[in-house]
């Protein structure tokens, strides 16, 4: 389903002299449907840019990431905005969201994106919110208001809400308690049983042993360890 | 499919001074396209170009017509041009009194709209009129003020009523936020959005707000000079710049 061909990434710092700074190469990687793989490596190894890279957020300076047949690397801009509304999820660290809008709309939203009935989406956001223990009295608030662990159960709730075919997971069970952690990883196990192909950063070893199928160390795709 | 708007070779001089310099992008149904810049970079004339507020010296503006398919919406007639203003397009200026009659009251300004197509019908025209002041949160009971009782956000929210109330395919927006409180601008934001998704519109929005354009745009395109120096998905030109003035750009915004 992910499946990634010898990718590199530099950045250009065109106003700070333009130094080119060379931060992955030969990244190879194929993640099957119904298969969770965890990226590791110390921080700044580059697992998060493997990731933004995989969802299109930075644009890879060359190889390919095909998502269900489609290249992020060359794709124009709306096949991409299409396969991130059908077919890929990501759930960031950071819930970025419109000011205002309560959170139920805010985890309904991937569903009516494509196209599923008002009720139906509402239906399937109140079971996520009531299973990540979100409180029923705050769901007609707006999120940006939250604790930061609360603000991440939505954050993963509407990254679940919508049965991606691809997920990026990026750090789902930071910050969470024994209880919600559980039910995180609930989630992952179905998603997997349902068919996801899903890649994660999990700083948490417990988690990652319980969901993880395999660990690829992104330490091998630095630009020093292909020289 | 088609693309609702293909712009290629859009370019536009003062004398000597370069307004927009060949400008080309298609623009997909649904799909909501940000243009930022410093002042004077070109963006305004660009709207204003591709709106038909002002004549370029080179490139075509297609519009995919529900008649005819793609048209040049330049080399069109004047009244064609005009009913295409007035049905499949919209403009929402940045200063609502540009965009409103200010001596009209709230309900006409909305009904006004739906007369131009040929709506006659006067308890229809007033009940569509409540209904759109009720979905851009103007409570019912002001219908029969004008706009000028009205508070600048409020203003802005009834241009927007006024604007879609015929049901366009695509809204042009220069700045719809500019000049509005933040809490007003967050609820502006949200009511586009909805109407976005709910009406399948297709909106090219002017903005100078990086963070504007990152909540409601889908793509986006950078301009200095009068040149597009990138373009892209708007996440990845914000988060990735690949040019320079972009790169600048982002930098050089203030964290909250």
């Amino acid at each position: 389903m992910i499946e990634i061909r010898d990718v590199s990434k530099t950045f250009t710092l065109h106003n700070q002299g333009s130094a080119v700074i060379r931060v992955m190469e030969g990244a190879s990687l194929s993640v099957a449907a119904g298969e969770c793989v965890a990226l590791t490596g110390a921080s700044g190894a580059g697992k998060s840019t493997l990731m933004r890279m995989i969802y299109g957020n930075y644009l890879a300076a060359s190889g390919e990431i095909l998502i269900g047949g489609v290249d992020v690397v060359r794709a124009q801009p709306r096949e991409i905005i299409r396969l991130r509304r059908e077919a890929l999820g990501y759930v960031s660290q950071f819930l970025r969201v419109v000011p205002r809008v309560p959170t139920l709309d805010v985890v309904a939203e991937p569903l009516l994106a494509v196209g599923v009935d008002r009720a139906a989406a509402t239906e399937r956001a109140r079971d996520l919110l009531t299973r990540l223990r979100i409180p029923e009295r705050l769901w007609s608030l707006s999120p940006t208001t939250f604790s930061g662990g609360e603000q991440q159960r939505v954050n993963i709730a509407r990254g679940f809400a919508h049965a991606y075919p691809a997920l990026l997971l990026d750090e789902p069970t930071a910050s969470l308690d024994a209880a919600n952690r559980d039910t995180v990883l609930d989630l992952i196990h179905e998603a997997k049983a349902r068919g996801a192909a899903i890649v994660g950063i999990f700083h948490d070893a417990e988690a990652r042993a319980a969901v993880c199928d395999r660990v690829v160390d992104v330490t091998g795709f630095s630009p020093q360890a292909a020289a | 499919m088609t693309p609702l708007l293909k712009v290629e070779s859009l370019t536009k001089r003062y004398g000597a001074r370069i307004g927009c310099s060949d400008v080309s992008f298609d623009l997909w149904p649904g799909e909501v396209m940000g243009i930022v810049g410093e002042s004077g970079s070109g963006k305004s004339t660009l709207l204003n170009c591709m709106a038909g507020h002002l004549a370029p010296d080179a490139g075509r503006v297609m519009f995919d017509t529900r008649t005819e398919g793609l048209q040049d919406t330049i080399t069109m007639s004047e009244p064609e041009r005009r009913m295409l203003g007035r049905t499949d397009w919209a403009f929402v200026h940045q200063h609502a009194r540009d965009g409103l009659r200010m001596n009209v009251s709230a309900g006409g300004n909305v009904g006004e709209r739906l007369m131009a197509v040929g709506a006659r019908h006067y308890g229809e025209i007033r009940d569509s009129a409540e209904d759109w002041l009720g979905r851009v949160e103007i409570d019912a009971s002001r219908i029969d003020d004008r706009p000028t009782a009205f508070s600048g956000g409020m203003q802005q929210r009834l241009q927007i009523a006024r604007n879609l109330v015929t049901g366009p395919r695509l809204v042009f927006m220069d700045e719809p936020t500019g000049g509005l409180d933040v809490s007003v601008q967050a609820r502006l934001l949200d009511l586009l959005r909805g109407l976005v998704r709910e009406m399948g519109l297709s909106a090219i929005i002017v903005t100078h707000d990086l963070a504007v354009v990152r909540l409601l745009a889908d793509r986006l395109m950078v301009m200095k000079d009068g040149h597009v120096v990138e373009k892209g998905l708007t996440d990845q030109v914000l988060d990735d710049p690949q040019h320079a003035y972009t790169q600048l750009l982002v930098s050089s915004v203030l964290q909250v």
